[in-house]
Protein backbone atom coordinates (compact mmCIF):
# COMPACT_ATOMS: atom_id res chain seq x y z
CA UNK A 1 0.00 0.00 0.00
CA UNK A 2 2.50 2.48 1.34
CA UNK A 3 5.06 1.39 -1.61
CA UNK A 4 1.91 1.96 -4.07
CA UNK A 5 1.49 5.81 -3.09
CA UNK A 6 5.08 6.16 -3.40
CA UNK A 7 5.26 5.31 -7.32
CA UNK A 8 1.96 7.44 -7.57
CA UNK A 9 3.62 10.16 -5.84
CA UNK A 10 7.20 10.58 -7.72
CA UNK A 11 8.66 13.33 -7.36
CA UNK A 12 8.76 15.83 -10.26
CA UNK A 13 12.93 15.80 -9.98
CA UNK A 14 13.46 12.52 -9.28
CA UNK A 15 16.39 10.35 -10.88
CA UNK A 16 14.77 9.00 -13.31
CA UNK A 17 13.07 12.56 -14.41
CA UNK A 18 16.02 14.36 -14.43
CA UNK A 19 17.42 11.49 -17.14
CA UNK A 20 14.93 12.66 -19.19
CA UNK A 21 16.49 16.17 -19.32
CA UNK A 22 20.33 14.96 -18.84
CA UNK A 23 19.99 12.26 -21.61
CA UNK A 24 18.88 14.54 -24.60
CA UNK A 25 21.55 16.72 -24.27
CA UNK A 26 24.43 14.07 -25.22
CA UNK A 27 23.58 10.53 -25.00
CA UNK A 28 20.08 10.37 -27.01
CA UNK A 29 21.04 13.98 -28.73
CA UNK A 30 17.65 14.51 -31.52
CA UNK A 31 20.24 15.92 -33.16
CA UNK A 32 23.60 13.73 -33.63
CA UNK A 33 22.59 10.86 -31.97
CA UNK A 34 18.61 10.35 -33.56
CA UNK A 35 19.87 12.66 -36.45
CA UNK A 36 16.22 14.33 -36.23
CA UNK A 37 15.58 17.72 -37.12
CA UNK A 38 18.66 18.05 -39.51
CA UNK A 39 16.51 19.90 -42.32
CA UNK A 40 16.61 23.22 -39.80
CA UNK A 41 19.64 22.87 -38.64
CA UNK A 42 21.18 23.37 -41.93
CA UNK A 43 18.76 26.17 -42.91
CA UNK A 44 18.92 28.57 -40.07
CA UNK A 45 22.57 28.14 -38.69
CA UNK A 46 24.22 30.91 -40.61
CA UNK A 47 24.06 33.61 -38.51
CA UNK A 48 24.01 33.20 -34.57
CA UNK A 49 20.97 35.55 -33.89
CA UNK A 50 18.46 33.62 -36.33
CA UNK A 51 19.79 30.23 -34.33
CA UNK A 52 18.90 32.21 -31.12
CA UNK A 53 15.58 33.19 -32.08
CA UNK A 54 15.16 29.80 -33.70
CA UNK A 55 15.96 27.84 -30.73
CA UNK A 56 13.89 29.60 -28.07
CA UNK A 57 10.90 29.42 -30.31
CA UNK A 58 11.37 25.63 -30.77
CA UNK A 59 11.54 25.62 -26.57
CA UNK A 60 8.41 27.20 -27.07
CA UNK A 61 6.43 24.73 -29.46
CA UNK A 62 7.98 22.05 -27.95
CA UNK A 63 6.76 22.06 -24.03
CA UNK A 64 3.60 23.61 -24.94
CA UNK A 65 3.24 20.84 -27.57
CA UNK A 66 4.19 18.24 -25.71
CA UNK A 67 2.39 19.49 -22.47
CA UNK A 68 -1.22 19.76 -24.85
CA UNK A 69 -0.67 16.38 -26.26
CA UNK A 70 -0.26 14.77 -22.68
CA UNK A 71 -3.34 16.77 -21.01
CA UNK A 72 -5.06 15.01 -24.23
CA UNK A 73 -3.48 11.80 -24.23
CA UNK A 74 -6.77 9.66 -23.18
CA UNK A 75 -9.50 11.74 -25.16
CA UNK A 76 -6.90 11.48 -28.84
CA UNK A 77 -8.68 8.99 -31.30
CA UNK A 78 -5.50 6.50 -32.20
CA UNK A 79 -6.74 6.73 -35.76
CA UNK A 80 -5.77 10.17 -35.92
CA UNK A 81 -3.27 10.98 -33.75
CA UNK A 82 -1.00 11.84 -35.57
CA UNK A 83 -3.53 14.85 -36.93
CA UNK A 84 -3.92 15.80 -34.14
CA UNK A 85 -0.24 16.37 -33.34
CA UNK A 86 0.33 18.15 -36.57
CA UNK A 87 -2.72 20.43 -35.61
CA UNK A 88 -1.46 20.92 -32.07
CA UNK A 89 2.15 21.71 -33.68
CA UNK A 90 1.04 24.17 -36.45
CA UNK A 91 -1.48 26.07 -34.32
CA UNK A 92 1.36 26.77 -31.64
CA UNK A 93 3.82 27.57 -34.44
CA UNK A 94 0.99 30.25 -35.99
CA UNK A 95 1.01 31.52 -33.13
CA UNK A 96 4.87 32.11 -32.24
CA UNK A 97 4.47 33.67 -35.59
CA UNK A 98 1.93 36.39 -35.11
CA UNK A 99 3.14 37.44 -31.88
CA UNK A 100 6.63 37.70 -33.19
CA UNK A 101 5.21 40.14 -36.44
CA UNK A 102 3.24 42.40 -33.75
CA UNK A 103 5.88 42.89 -31.18
CA UNK A 104 9.06 42.00 -32.87
CA UNK A 105 8.96 42.79 -36.40
CA UNK A 106 12.47 43.14 -37.23
CA UNK A 107 13.67 39.78 -35.85
CA UNK A 108 10.28 38.25 -37.73
CA UNK A 109 11.43 39.51 -41.11
CA UNK A 110 14.92 38.30 -40.35
CA UNK A 111 13.96 34.56 -39.33
CA UNK A 112 11.13 35.22 -42.29
CA UNK A 113 10.08 31.24 -43.57
CA UNK A 114 12.28 29.72 -41.15
CA UNK A 115 9.13 30.15 -38.49
CA UNK A 116 7.15 27.96 -40.76
CA UNK A 117 9.57 25.87 -40.65
CA UNK A 118 9.00 24.65 -37.14
CA UNK A 119 6.57 22.75 -38.28
CA UNK A 120 8.24 20.32 -40.43
CA UNK A 121 10.95 19.60 -37.72
CA UNK A 122 11.11 15.99 -36.94
CA UNK A 123 11.74 16.03 -33.29
CA UNK A 124 8.76 17.85 -32.13
CA UNK A 125 6.08 15.21 -33.73
CA UNK A 126 8.46 12.89 -32.71
CA UNK A 127 8.97 13.65 -29.11
CA UNK A 128 4.42 13.55 -29.26
CA UNK A 129 4.35 11.09 -30.80
CA UNK A 130 7.02 8.55 -28.67
CA UNK A 131 7.01 10.38 -25.56
CA UNK A 132 3.95 13.09 -24.75
CA UNK A 133 1.12 10.39 -25.59
CA UNK A 134 2.12 7.72 -23.26
CA UNK A 135 3.38 10.45 -20.01
CA UNK A 136 1.62 12.56 -18.10
CA UNK A 137 2.25 16.19 -18.07
CA UNK A 138 4.95 16.67 -15.54
CA UNK A 139 7.61 14.30 -16.85
CA UNK A 140 6.61 15.42 -20.92
CA UNK A 141 7.38 18.84 -20.08
CA UNK A 142 11.13 17.44 -19.28
CA UNK A 143 11.20 15.76 -21.76
CA UNK A 144 10.45 18.62 -24.22
CA UNK A 145 12.91 20.60 -22.52
CA UNK A 146 15.71 18.25 -22.23
CA UNK A 147 15.33 17.23 -26.05
CA UNK A 148 14.52 21.61 -27.00
CA UNK A 149 17.73 22.40 -25.68
CA UNK A 150 19.91 19.24 -27.14
CA UNK A 151 18.42 20.39 -30.17
CA UNK A 152 19.24 23.81 -29.33
CA UNK A 153 22.66 23.94 -28.24
CA UNK A 154 23.69 22.03 -31.56
CA UNK A 155 22.13 24.26 -33.27
CA UNK A 156 24.10 27.28 -31.76
CA UNK A 157 26.76 25.24 -31.88
CA UNK A 158 27.04 24.92 -35.90
CA UNK A 159 26.01 28.44 -35.94
CA UNK A 160 28.95 30.28 -33.98
CA UNK A 161 31.36 27.95 -36.40
CA UNK A 162 29.64 28.92 -39.75
CA UNK A 163 29.10 32.83 -38.90
CA UNK A 164 33.02 32.94 -37.58
CA UNK A 165 34.43 30.99 -40.13
CA UNK A 166 32.15 32.12 -43.42
CA UNK A 167 31.40 35.64 -42.00
CA UNK A 168 34.73 36.78 -39.59
CA UNK A 169 31.07 38.05 -37.24
CA UNK A 170 29.01 37.11 -34.26
CA UNK A 171 25.48 38.14 -34.01
CA UNK A 172 23.03 38.12 -31.27
CA UNK A 173 19.51 39.25 -31.46
CA UNK A 174 19.10 43.01 -30.20
CA UNK A 175 23.22 44.05 -30.91
CA UNK A 176 22.98 43.11 -34.87
CA UNK A 177 26.20 41.53 -36.07
CA UNK A 178 29.78 41.98 -34.82
CA UNK A 179 32.27 41.53 -37.22
CA UNK A 180 35.53 41.31 -34.60
CA UNK A 181 38.35 40.40 -36.86
CA UNK A 182 40.25 43.78 -37.84
CA UNK A 183 39.23 44.58 -41.46
CA UNK A 184 43.64 44.98 -42.11
CA UNK A 185 43.45 41.08 -42.04
CA UNK A 186 41.93 40.16 -44.96
CA UNK A 187 43.45 39.76 -47.97
CA UNK A 188 41.40 43.42 -49.86
CA UNK A 189 42.98 45.52 -47.23
CA UNK A 190 46.74 43.80 -47.82
CA UNK A 191 46.25 41.02 -45.22
CA UNK A 192 46.86 37.13 -45.48
CA UNK A 193 42.82 36.18 -44.04
CA UNK A 194 39.73 35.54 -46.21
CA UNK A 195 36.28 34.90 -44.91
CA UNK A 196 35.46 31.17 -45.96
CA UNK A 197 32.32 31.29 -48.63
CA UNK A 198 31.75 27.76 -48.23
CA UNK A 199 30.48 27.90 -44.65
CA UNK A 200 27.77 30.16 -45.67
CA UNK A 201 26.35 27.68 -47.96
CA UNK A 202 24.07 24.83 -46.71
CA UNK A 203 26.77 21.73 -47.31
CA UNK A 204 28.84 22.67 -44.76
CA UNK A 205 25.91 22.89 -41.74
CA UNK A 206 26.00 18.81 -42.95
CA UNK A 207 29.49 18.49 -42.72
CA UNK A 208 29.82 20.95 -39.26
CA UNK A 209 27.46 18.62 -37.61
CA UNK A 210 29.24 15.18 -38.83
CA UNK A 211 32.27 16.96 -37.15
CA UNK A 212 29.66 17.32 -34.22
CA UNK A 213 28.89 14.00 -34.08
CA UNK A 214 33.01 12.87 -34.35
CA UNK A 215 34.23 14.32 -31.95
CA UNK A 216 30.85 13.74 -29.04
CA UNK A 217 31.81 9.91 -30.38
CA UNK A 218 35.26 10.19 -29.44
CA UNK A 219 34.14 11.33 -25.66
CA UNK A 220 31.20 8.91 -25.21
CA UNK A 221 32.11 6.02 -26.33
CA UNK A 222 28.78 4.12 -25.41
CA UNK A 223 27.25 5.59 -28.86
CA UNK A 224 29.70 3.55 -31.00
CA UNK A 225 27.91 0.91 -32.67
CA UNK A 226 28.59 -2.72 -32.55
CA UNK A 227 29.87 -3.59 -35.93
CA UNK B 1 -22.12 3.05 -21.66
CA UNK B 2 -18.59 2.95 -21.00
CA UNK B 3 -16.37 5.65 -23.15
CA UNK B 4 -14.61 4.51 -26.13
CA UNK B 5 -12.43 7.04 -27.74
CA UNK B 6 -11.94 5.17 -30.50
CA UNK B 7 -15.48 5.17 -31.67
CA UNK B 8 -15.96 6.69 -34.80
CA UNK B 9 -18.28 9.36 -33.34
CA UNK B 10 -16.27 10.20 -30.93
CA UNK B 11 -13.01 10.61 -33.55
CA UNK B 12 -15.63 12.60 -35.52
CA UNK B 13 -16.85 14.57 -32.80
CA UNK B 14 -12.99 15.45 -31.32
CA UNK B 15 -11.84 16.60 -35.25
CA UNK B 16 -14.70 18.71 -35.15
CA UNK B 17 -14.00 20.18 -31.83
CA UNK B 18 -10.06 21.04 -32.10
CA UNK B 19 -10.65 22.44 -35.64
CA UNK B 20 -12.97 25.03 -34.30
CA UNK B 21 -11.34 25.33 -31.00
CA UNK B 22 -8.31 26.23 -32.82
CA UNK B 23 -9.17 28.24 -35.63
CA UNK B 24 -11.27 30.14 -33.18
CA UNK B 25 -8.01 30.87 -31.05
CA UNK B 26 -5.97 31.51 -34.04
CA UNK B 27 -8.62 34.33 -35.30
CA UNK B 28 -8.67 36.19 -32.24
CA UNK B 29 -4.81 36.16 -31.62
CA UNK B 30 -4.57 37.40 -35.69
CA UNK B 31 -7.58 40.10 -35.77
CA UNK B 32 -6.02 41.44 -31.71
CA UNK B 33 -2.46 41.61 -33.46
CA UNK B 34 -3.49 42.80 -36.75
CA UNK B 35 -3.63 46.72 -36.12
CA UNK B 36 0.09 46.10 -34.34
CA UNK B 37 1.48 44.81 -37.51
CA UNK B 38 -0.19 47.03 -39.31
CA UNK B 39 1.53 49.59 -37.67
CA UNK B 40 4.65 47.75 -37.94
CA UNK B 41 4.99 47.37 -41.71
CA UNK B 42 3.72 51.56 -41.90
CA UNK B 43 6.27 51.91 -39.55
CA UNK B 44 9.12 50.08 -42.09
CA UNK B 45 7.94 51.75 -44.97
CA UNK B 46 8.50 54.84 -43.53
CA UNK B 47 11.90 54.02 -42.43
CA UNK B 48 13.01 52.40 -45.62
CA UNK B 49 11.86 55.72 -47.51
CA UNK B 50 13.87 57.67 -44.74
CA UNK B 51 16.64 55.33 -45.31
CA UNK B 52 16.44 56.22 -49.05
CA UNK B 53 17.24 60.18 -48.45
CA UNK B 54 19.67 59.16 -45.80
CA UNK B 55 17.75 60.48 -42.67
CA UNK B 56 18.37 57.51 -39.96
CA UNK B 57 15.30 56.63 -38.04
CA UNK B 58 14.44 54.13 -35.50
CA UNK B 59 11.35 52.09 -34.53
CA UNK B 60 9.48 54.30 -32.17
CA UNK B 61 8.43 58.14 -33.25
CA UNK B 62 9.28 57.50 -36.71
CA UNK B 63 6.10 59.38 -37.63
CA UNK B 64 7.23 62.81 -36.60
CA UNK B 65 10.57 62.60 -38.40
CA UNK B 66 8.57 61.35 -41.82
CA UNK B 67 6.15 64.29 -41.36
CA UNK B 68 9.37 66.41 -41.13
CA UNK B 69 11.10 65.27 -44.20
CA UNK B 70 8.55 63.85 -46.48
CA UNK B 71 6.62 66.63 -48.23
CA UNK B 72 3.67 65.12 -50.33
CA UNK B 73 2.61 61.86 -51.21
CA UNK B 74 1.76 61.34 -54.91
CA UNK B 75 0.01 58.81 -56.84
CA UNK B 76 0.60 58.79 -60.95
CA UNK B 77 -0.86 56.59 -63.13
CA UNK B 78 0.99 54.25 -65.97
CA UNK B 79 1.35 57.84 -68.56
CA UNK B 80 3.05 59.72 -66.11
CA UNK B 81 0.07 61.68 -64.42
CA UNK B 82 -0.55 62.59 -61.61
CA UNK B 83 -3.66 61.18 -59.93
CA UNK B 84 -3.89 62.15 -56.74
CA UNK B 85 -1.63 64.12 -53.71
CA UNK B 86 -1.70 64.22 -50.07
CA UNK B 87 0.04 65.99 -47.73
CA UNK B 88 0.15 65.69 -43.26
CA UNK B 89 -0.14 62.70 -41.51
CA UNK B 90 -0.40 59.06 -42.78
CA UNK B 91 -3.47 57.28 -42.27
CA UNK B 92 -2.59 53.79 -42.54
CA UNK B 93 -6.24 52.74 -43.08
CA UNK B 94 -7.03 55.55 -45.27
CA UNK B 95 -7.09 54.38 -49.24
CA UNK B 96 -6.92 56.66 -50.69
CA UNK B 97 -3.62 57.93 -49.58
CA UNK B 98 -0.81 57.14 -51.49
CA UNK B 99 1.32 55.99 -49.25
CA UNK B 100 -0.80 52.63 -49.00
CA UNK B 101 -0.59 51.78 -52.22
CA UNK B 102 0.26 48.22 -52.18
CA UNK B 103 2.99 47.48 -54.58
CA UNK B 104 3.75 44.16 -53.92
CA UNK B 105 0.25 43.07 -54.06
CA UNK B 106 -0.39 45.30 -57.08
CA UNK B 107 2.83 43.55 -58.66
CA UNK B 108 1.84 40.14 -57.84
CA UNK B 109 -1.36 40.45 -59.38
CA UNK B 110 -0.06 41.05 -62.65
CA UNK B 111 -2.82 43.41 -63.13
CA UNK B 112 -2.09 45.80 -67.01
CA UNK B 113 0.18 48.92 -65.34
CA UNK B 114 -2.66 50.69 -67.33
CA UNK B 115 -5.20 49.89 -64.31
CA UNK B 116 -2.73 50.54 -61.45
CA UNK B 117 -1.20 54.01 -60.02
CA UNK B 118 2.20 54.11 -58.91
CA UNK B 119 3.44 56.56 -55.49
CA UNK B 120 5.90 58.59 -55.47
CA UNK B 121 7.56 60.19 -52.33
CA UNK B 122 8.35 63.69 -52.35
CA UNK B 123 11.26 64.81 -49.76
CA UNK B 124 13.49 67.13 -48.63
CA UNK B 125 16.69 65.87 -46.89
CA UNK B 126 18.31 66.92 -43.79
CA UNK B 127 20.26 70.15 -46.19
CA UNK B 128 17.30 71.11 -47.95
CA UNK B 129 17.31 69.83 -51.27
CA UNK B 130 14.37 68.09 -52.83
CA UNK B 131 14.29 64.36 -53.84
CA UNK B 132 11.97 61.89 -54.87
CA UNK B 133 11.59 58.54 -53.38
CA UNK B 134 10.16 55.51 -56.16
CA UNK B 135 9.40 52.35 -54.39
CA UNK B 136 10.37 49.31 -56.76
CA UNK B 137 9.11 45.91 -56.71
CA UNK B 138 10.77 42.58 -58.24
CA UNK B 139 11.45 38.87 -57.92
CA UNK B 140 14.70 37.21 -56.66
CA UNK B 141 15.64 34.18 -56.65
CA UNK B 142 13.04 32.35 -54.03
CA UNK B 143 11.06 35.17 -53.67
CA UNK B 144 9.87 38.66 -53.89
CA UNK B 145 12.40 41.47 -53.53
CA UNK B 146 11.96 45.46 -53.18
CA UNK B 147 13.34 48.34 -52.57
CA UNK B 148 13.35 52.14 -52.43
CA UNK B 149 15.09 54.82 -54.71
CA UNK B 150 16.42 58.44 -53.96
CA UNK B 151 16.40 60.46 -56.89
CA UNK B 152 17.67 64.20 -57.06
CA UNK B 153 15.31 66.54 -58.26
CA UNK B 154 16.69 66.19 -62.24
CA UNK B 155 14.60 62.71 -61.82
CA UNK B 156 17.45 60.66 -62.99
CA UNK B 157 20.54 60.73 -60.71
CA UNK B 158 20.55 58.72 -58.16
CA UNK B 159 20.78 59.55 -54.50
CA UNK B 160 19.92 56.83 -52.35
CA UNK B 161 19.49 53.00 -52.29
CA UNK B 162 17.93 50.69 -50.45
CA UNK B 163 16.73 47.34 -51.06
CA UNK B 164 15.42 43.91 -49.04
CA UNK B 165 14.20 40.77 -49.92
CA UNK B 166 12.11 37.92 -48.15
CA UNK B 167 14.15 34.50 -48.55
CA UNK B 168 16.83 35.39 -50.68
CA UNK B 169 20.13 32.77 -49.74
CA UNK B 170 21.78 34.19 -47.24
CA UNK B 171 25.65 35.56 -47.75
CA UNK B 172 24.76 35.72 -51.70
CA UNK B 173 21.57 37.55 -52.76
CA UNK B 174 20.58 38.28 -49.64
CA UNK B 175 23.51 40.51 -49.45
CA UNK B 176 21.24 43.15 -51.83
CA UNK B 177 20.20 44.87 -48.24
CA UNK B 178 24.02 45.01 -47.51
CA UNK B 179 25.35 48.65 -47.55
CA UNK B 180 28.31 47.90 -49.83
CA UNK B 181 25.92 47.03 -52.54
CA UNK B 182 23.86 49.95 -52.10
CA UNK B 183 26.34 52.34 -52.27
CA UNK B 184 27.42 51.55 -55.59
CA UNK B 185 24.21 53.06 -56.73
CA UNK B 186 25.08 55.65 -55.29
CA UNK B 187 25.25 58.74 -57.99
CA UNK B 188 24.78 56.90 -61.10
CA UNK B 189 21.94 57.97 -63.50
CA UNK B 190 19.03 56.53 -65.13
CA UNK B 191 19.52 56.40 -68.83
CA UNK B 192 17.57 59.10 -70.42
CA UNK B 193 17.41 57.56 -74.42
CA UNK B 194 14.73 54.74 -72.73
CA UNK B 195 15.22 50.88 -71.62
CA UNK B 196 17.57 49.74 -69.84
CA UNK B 197 17.10 52.77 -67.56
CA UNK B 198 19.63 50.59 -65.53
CA UNK B 199 21.58 47.44 -65.42
CA UNK B 200 22.74 45.35 -62.49
CA UNK B 201 25.62 43.35 -64.38
CA UNK B 202 27.28 40.11 -63.50
CA UNK B 203 29.38 40.08 -61.17
CA UNK B 204 32.57 41.43 -62.01
CA UNK B 205 31.50 43.10 -65.41
CA UNK B 206 32.42 46.48 -66.68
CA UNK B 207 30.03 49.20 -65.41
CA UNK B 208 29.19 52.59 -66.74
CA UNK B 209 27.36 55.40 -65.57
CA UNK B 210 23.88 53.55 -66.33
CA UNK B 211 24.89 50.01 -64.40
CA UNK B 212 26.52 48.58 -61.73
CA UNK B 213 28.32 45.24 -60.51
CA UNK B 214 25.79 42.53 -59.19
CA UNK B 215 26.60 40.07 -56.46
CA UNK B 216 28.83 37.24 -57.30
CA UNK B 217 27.18 34.05 -56.50
CA UNK B 218 23.90 36.26 -56.50
CA UNK B 219 23.43 36.46 -60.14
CA UNK B 220 19.71 36.04 -60.45
CA UNK B 221 18.87 38.35 -57.39
CA UNK B 222 21.21 40.83 -58.82
CA UNK B 223 19.32 41.15 -62.29
CA UNK B 224 16.06 41.12 -60.29
CA UNK B 225 16.98 44.48 -58.71
CA UNK B 226 17.80 45.53 -62.38
CA UNK B 227 14.78 44.46 -63.85
CA UNK B 228 12.78 45.61 -60.53
CA UNK B 229 14.77 49.04 -60.91
CA UNK B 230 14.01 49.20 -64.90
CA UNK B 231 10.51 47.85 -65.01
CA UNK B 232 9.18 50.71 -62.33
CA UNK B 233 11.22 53.62 -63.57
CA UNK B 234 9.95 53.47 -67.23
CA UNK B 235 6.40 54.92 -65.62
CA UNK B 236 8.27 57.52 -63.70
CA UNK B 237 10.50 58.64 -66.44
CA UNK B 238 7.25 59.50 -68.18
CA UNK B 239 5.72 61.84 -64.66
CA UNK B 240 9.48 63.49 -64.29
CA UNK B 241 9.85 64.24 -68.35
CA UNK B 242 5.82 65.86 -68.39
CA UNK B 243 7.03 67.73 -65.45
CA UNK B 244 10.12 69.14 -66.83
CA UNK B 245 7.93 70.68 -69.81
Amino acid sequence: MSNDTSTKRESLFSKKNRRLLSDPLNDSNPITVQVLGICSALAITVQLQQAVIMSLSVVFVMIAGNVIVSVLRRVIPDRIRIIVQLVVIAFLVALVDEVLKAFQPDISEKLSVFVGLIITNCIIMGRLEAFALANKPGPSALDAIGNALGYAWILLAVAVVREVCGSGAISLPGMGQVKFLPEAWFISAGGLYENNNLMILPPMALITVGVIIWWQRSKNRALIEEN
Amino acid sequence: MPFNKNSNGFTFFFSILMVVVVGAVLAVTSVSLRPLQKANSAEKKMINILAAIKVPAERGGTEEVFAEFVTARIAINSDGLEVGRMTGPVDPSNLEDPFNIDIKKDFRSKKPAEELSFPLFECVTASGDQMYVVPVVGRGLWGPIWGFLALEVDGKTIYGAVFNHKTETPGLGAEIREDFFQEKFLGKSLRAEGSPYFEVRKGGAVTDDHSVDGITGGTITSRGVGEMIDRTMGHYMRYFDLMKK
